[in-house]
């Protein structure tokens, strides 16, 4: 079997577990949180076998076109990170792993229901925008043994930026007591935006589906919906999600319902909401800004261009300092620093995703 | 009175920017700020920020509000005077905050660590008791030797009714956050230093071609000071396909008129002579220039020959008896997939390759047999003749120039500093936590026997769980330690 069987499985699991965590978390029978570690771990084991046999057959590539390299070198630019695809899956990758150490240190299976779906919203996009999957050969700018240090770094520290939004979500979803909270009103529309971006790619991947594989999604990124050329589809698509987002409001509060008496407390999820961070920030400082810095310096002549993927990564950068200092300095606890949590996370998606999507910039080899 | 209002207006002024509040203002200002200039594109000519700005706004007010935002300075928005102006107040808020926060964590620091009375040790989250069969002395000994070997500094007390150890370790663990905001201010001050003593520029050097000179952005010429020059640019491709594999220069530095460097440079490694440094940043076609052809000729016998040739004209093999001409030349030769004849599918040099016309003369060939052959510089093999006699064709020399992006950065030597300091000082404050470790040992008499009582409590900023498996180790340590030394009593 090669490498996508592998990722196919893996991809298949995580949508599973994903849907075991939410019943568990509706239905409370530990059985089903317990087929759900299994089948994550089952995914986790799947995932990590596929990307060793990419590694081994972009290493093949990278040796048949370069035979001159040695070990070491060949092994470093055979590394599955050369592309959006590769990071996405490396990005769901770390944040199972991350998981599982939670699920394992804190003893319990409820953070799940929160993760699993930001793994499963990562693979969705994967096919939903119609990115290249294939080995691509690597393009001179990358061939620096920073790539691999880089990226490794910056999607752990993504991955953990990743676990605190879950964590943070949760934490809102129970710490909220009413509609007219703003801290209720801020997650739910959060949420709501999230998921009508994802579902209206879905639908421009389906009704584009014509487009080749290659097409850059630019093209037709929410063609089908809010930028139809119909006047008629884009009212319905706002008027749709308005809807969309007012039900999601109106009936939000009823999560909390479901969380309160299983076996997670506020208190454990802001601890992990900040712990998280106290991970991701110092990995993404050091792999994402210094490294990046280094390396741009060696390869573009500058270590910092105000390039848009710099810059929202200072941005991203900016906000979590700001909820550090706010919860460790300032004393900020609970709904306002869990909102700058969320923030945070908004930051690395649109530094991950939409700097590939809408800005040009110097990164443009991470794009679809 | 005079004297008066301006320490007021100091100490107004030191407590406006030792404010925390400001801090964290300033830092989402930034953010928010930071935004404008990754939608706008930053120092483009205006049409393509006029077309956006039209999305946005209309065609009408579009070339207002374009004006409007060039005298924000939303064109050229990180060196604005107001994001400047931000960067200037976050530098002063940063160092004001630490200098006021600093001689508190420093008394913190070198407070002394004291023992822990009976009824806080009870309260302690982290705690862990045992009974070990030994005497006080061997256990106080034995305990000491077991937190030094994990690096505690250790400390003893004499308590009523026995002995207390107390023992910390990385309470400098405390000082990282400011070793993290100095790389910032190092990182600022780098950058500074490159703004006032460095350069940016480029310049395009045609095959062969040299300069003593680069450009700015804005053309102004910056003399270098020796002469750089380009010998050959060459893509090379990932084998069997169009996409690029490297791009590649062989630049000569030219100092007193003595060549003093030669490298040859590619993406990712760059070529720095007297602190300013050539970088691989584009290639490009040189427009109706003529180049010279370069062809390497081997013999079936192994002679070898490298010749540089023009259009029309003519070489020889000797041994062969074969005569050639170039006659054409193509960038990018390709097959037209639908008729199957050559075509030339690109501007740029794809898949150079040169058409020779061969006529052979000599008693095998009865006269004079002519045939023209096109050799591909990415394909060897179409360099084969008849007879086991080789052409190669090298490069068609002198088309195309390399772009270099050239810069001089005195800051870039702070920056890798900043950048150490900073991992460092990210390192301690967020992985390292400050540990500490009380012992009390109570001697007990049950029977003929001496056992001691041991009560460890610990507390740690961060990683409980590492603290909780630390103290179980320098327990077992130590208990073992303990039991080995009993045997040798008796």
């Amino acid at each position: 079997m090669d490498s996508s069987t592998f990722f196919s499985i893996s991809t298949l699991s995580y949508f599973i577990a994903m849907a075991l965590y939410i019943s568990y978390v509706a239905f409370r029978k530990s059985a089903i949180a317990i087929t759900a570690t299994t089948v994550m771990i089952l995914g986790f084991f799947f995932q990590s076998i596929a990307l060793i046999l990419r590694w081994v057959d972009s290493y093949n590539l990278w040796v048949s076109t370069t035979p001159s390299t040695t070990f070491i070198e060949s092994i470093l630019r055979g590394a599955p990170l050369r592309n959006l695809y590769e990071s996405l899956v490396f990005f769901v990758w770390c944040l199972v792993l991350i998981h599982l150490i939670i699920e394992f240190k804190y003893k319990t299976r409820t953070l799940g229901a929160f993760v699993m779906p930001v793994a499963a919203l990562a693979l969705a996009f994967i096919d939903v925008s119609g990115m290249s999957k294939e080995i691509q050969p690597l393009i001179p700018a990358l061939q620096s043994n920073w790539l691999l240090f880089h990226v490794f770094l910056s999607f752990i520290g993504y991955a953990a930026f990743g676990v605190s939004f879950a964590a943070a979500l949760a934490y809102l979803v129970m710490a909220t007591e009413s509609r007219t909270e703003r801290a209720y009103i801020f997650w739910s529309i959060t949420v709501g935006i999230f998921l009508i971006v994802l579902i209206a790619m879905g639908i421009d991947y389906l009704s584009m589906s014509t487009a080749s594989q290659g097409d850059f999604i630019r093209n037709y990124f929410l063609k089908a919906t809010f930028k139809s050329s119909s006047g008629g589809v884009v009212t319905l698509s706002w008027v749709l999600s308005i809807a969309f987002i007012l039900l999601l409001w109106r009936y939000g509060l009823g999560l909390k319902k479901i969380l309160t008496g299983l076996a997670i407390t506020k208190n454990m999820l802001e601890e992990i909401e900040y712990k998280s961070i106290a991970i991701g920030f110092p990995l993404f400082s050091i792999g994402g800004l210094i490294m990046g810095a280094i390396w741009a310096n060696s390869a573009w002549g500058t270590y910092w261009s105000w390039d848009p993927k710099e810059v929202w990564s200072l941005i991203t950068w900016l906000i979590y300092a700001g909820y550090l200092h706010a919860r460790f300095v300032a004393g900020w606890r609970g709904k306002k620093v869990a909102v700058l949590a969320l923030i945070g996370f908004i930051g690395v998606v649109f530094t991950y995703l939409g700097v590939n999507l809408f800005l040009s910039g110097l990164h443009a080899y991470g794009g679809l | 009175m005079a004297d008066k209002e301006k320490t007021n207006i100091f100490d107004r002024l030191w407590s406006f920017f030792a404010s925390l509040k400001l801090a964290i203002v300033l830092l989402l200002l930034l953010a928010v700020t930071s935004i404008i200039g990754t939608i706008i594109e930053q120092n483009v000519e205006p049409a393509r920020n006029i077309q956006l700005l039209s999305k946005i706004f209309g065609v009408e007010a579009a070339p207002t509000v374009y004006n409007i935002f060039v005298k924000l300075g939303f064109m050229d928005m990180y060196h604005s005077w107001w994001y400047t102006t931000l960067l200037t107040l976050f530098s002063l808020n940063l160092t004001i905050c630490s200098l006021e926060k600093f001689p508190k964590t420093w008394r913190l620091v070198k407070k002394p660590l004291t023992p822990l009375s009976e009824n806080a040790m009870k309260n302690m989250l982290i705690k862990k008791e045992a009974t070990i069969k030994t005497s006080l002395n061997v256990a106080k000994d034995e305990f000491l030797n077991s937190l030094r070997a994990s690096r505690y500094h250790v400390f003893e007390a004499t308590e009523d009714n026995g002995v207390q150890l107390y023992s910390q370790k990385g309470n400098y663990t405390r000082l990282g956050v400011y070793i993290v905001h100095c790389s910032i201010l190092l990182i600022l001050a780098g950058a500074i230093i490159g703004a006032r003593f460095g350069f940016d520029g480029f310049i395009n050097l045609p095959e062969g071609g040299a300069s003593s000179v680069v450009y700015t952005n804005s053309g102004e010429p910056i003399p270098l000071g020796f002469i750089i020059k380009c010998n050959w640019y060459d893509t090379r491709y990932y084998i069997g396909t169009d996409t690029p594999q490297e791009f590649q220069s062989e630049l000569v530095i030219i100092d007193d008129g003595r060549e003093v460097l030669k490298k040859q440079i590619e993406v990712n490694s760059p070529l720095t002579y007297k602190g300013i440094t050539f970088y691989q940043s584009s290639y490009g076609m040189i427009p109706d220039a003529i180049g010279e052809f370069i062809l390497k000729i081997t013999s079936r016998s192994g002679n070898e020959k490298t010749m540089h040739l023009q259009f029309g004209d003519t070489f020889e093999i000797p041994e062969a008896g074969i005569k050639g001409e170039i006659v054409d030349f193509s960038p990018a030769l390709g097959r037209d997939p639908q008729t199957g004849q050559l075509v030339t599918y690109a501007e740029t040099m794809v898949n150079p390759a040169v058409a020779i016309e061969f006529s052979m003369k000599g008693e095998a060939h009865q006269g004079e047999k002519k045939f023209k052959g096109w050799i591909l510089k990415r394909y060897p093999e179409t360099g084969i003749l008849p007879g086991g006699h080789k052409i190669e064709f090298i490069d068609y020399w002198g088309v195309e120039y390399t772009g270099l992006q050239v810069s001089k950065d005195p800051g870039v030597v702070i920056i890798y500093l900043a950048s150490i300091v900073m991992s460092i000082g990210l390192y301690i404050a967020f992985f390292m936590s400050h540990k500490k470790i009380w012992v009390r040992l109570i001697p007990e008499t049950s029977g003929r026997r001496n056992s001691v009582r041991v009560i460890i409590a610990g507390s740690a900023s961060k990683n409980r769980l590492a603290l909780e498996r630390q103290i179980e180790h320098i327990l077992s340590r130590a208990s073992e330690a303990m039991e080995q030394r009993q045997p040798q009593k008796k």
